[in-house]
């Protein structure tokens, strides 16, 4: 085959779905540079109004925490329950806290 | 922090797998995975978008012939939205580490399938009806339990996939409902697209359960949710009524209601029609190979200038 598609880069494709949402991860594509990637993110992720703003990011640009979905680095957040509003004792009948 | 994980043994990383799995908890891309996972998920996953790709074309024989503008529109959409549900499948392949032009080379070659429904031809217009309302209706039972997969990026594919899947099942049943209140020869066009269309409908969940080997690996893996026996029955449950609704048949003598069973029993799919196609003995399959060859070969000179393009205005391509 020629004409391969192997050296195209591969692009992390954000769609906002509507005014007031944050941008979120839809999927990725091949392009060949941005501008084609966000008219291919157009017509793959967008084809019924499912946004109304599109962010293409090269998926090398991207840094990731860690190999590991589970990994020891948030294990630190796991034991402060004091960071959540549950953890406090508030006495009976207190309102608007 | 990656130093801890990679010195982490192999077996706390296989109980965490298990772990997950049986917490009904999704495996993500970087996560580690048995390789016998991965491999069992890249062939399930090429093969699944090897269809969708290859599904566009016995479609697409009827866009230019579509008997009203209406209809036109809806089935370009359609077959649009297959291509879109080959890239999905292509780029949760690739979340698993191989690659797009690797899978499309070996679909190329032969070397890897793809279903086997779409090596029959599409001889009428009622065709296309029949593919909407039983193909992509064996489709959607197939993959509604595969939303819930336990490889994160097929699961969430597949959820798209499924909410596109249903206009594709609706326009092909009011197609075919248009045509059974037509005409005489309406009527027995839709007719006769169904007889032919709805064996190799039951043949897309694949072999019964005691010749199909690789099911209770996947299924404990969470891959796969149910049999493809379960699956048939429960797509053959919901046909039989739709069909009377269409005032239509199934080519099915034995097709009939157990009461015990609370199912509708029916007869013995031809298994040996199944392996023949899936051999490459369909009546479809050197001109859907070579068609998909030849629409690869000819979009050559669209990459090769795209590439060039994006070398020449580096500020756009990504870095
Ligand atoms: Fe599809
Ligand atoms: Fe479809």
């Amino acid at each position: 085959m020629s004409g391969g598609d192997a050296d195209w880069p591969l692009w992390e494709v954000f769609v906002r779905p509507r005014r007031g949402l944050a941008h979120t991860h839809a999927g990725s594509l091949h392009a060949p540079d941005a501008e084609l990637a966000l008219r291919n993110a157009r017509d793959l992720f967008t084809r019924r109004g499912e946004g109304v703003s599109l962010w293409v990011v090269p998926a090398a640009a991207v840094t990731a925490s860690s190999p590991d979905e589970r990994d020891p680095f948030f294990r630190p957040a796991a034991d402060k329950p004091y960071r959540h509003p549950t953890f406090y004792e508030v006495p009976e009948g207190v309102r608007h806290l | 922090m990656g130093t801890a994980v990679s010195a982490e043994p192999e077996r706390a990383r296989a109980e965490d797998f298990e772990r997950t799995i049986a917490a009904d908890e999704r495996i993500e891309p970087r996560d580690w995975m048995p390789d016998a996972y991965r491999a069992t998920l890249i062939r399930q996953i090429a093969q699944h978008a090897h269809s969708e790709i290859i599904g566009m074309q016995p479609e697409a024989n009827w866009i230019t012939r579509a008997p009203s503008l209406r209809r036109k529109a809806i089935l370009i959409a359609k077959v649009q939205d297959e291509a879109g549900h080959g890239l999905y499948l292509y780029g949760a392949a690739e979340t698993l580490g191989a690659s797009r032009a690797e899978l499309l080379g070996k679909l190329h070659t032969g070397r890897h399938k793809y279903s086997s429904i779409f090596n029959y031809p599409t001889l009428t217009w009622a065709d296309v009806g029949a593919i909407g309302w039983l193909v992509d209706g064996a489709a959607i039972t197939n993959q509604v339990p595969l939303c819930r997969c336990s490889y994160g990026p097929y699961a969430r594919a597949m959820v798209r996939i499924c909410k596109e899947e249903s206009f594709h099942q609706r326009q092909g049943y009011e197609l075919l409902h248009a045509l059974a209140r037509g005409t005489g020869a309406q009527r027995a066009m839709a007719q006769d697209a169904v007889d032919r269309w709805w064996w190799p409908s039951l043949m897309m969940f694949g072999p019964p359960d005691d010749a199909s080997p690789r099911t209770a690996q996947s299924m404990a893996w969470k891959i796969k949710r149910h049999t493809n026996d379960e699956l048939r029955q429960r797509f053959v449950d919901i046909c039989v009524p739709q069909a009377e609704a269409l005032g239509l048949t199934l080519p099915d003598r034995d097709l009939r209601w157990n009461e015990e069973r609370g199912h509708w029993d029916f007869g013995a799919v031809d298994w040996d029609e199944f392996r023949a196609v899936l051999a490459g003995e369909g009546p479809c399959n050197e001109q859907r190979l070579d068609q998909r060859r030849r629409a690869h070969e000819e979009g050559a000179w669209v990459r090769e200038a795209a590439a060039a393009y994006a070398a020449k205005h580096p500020a756009g391509a990504a870095r």
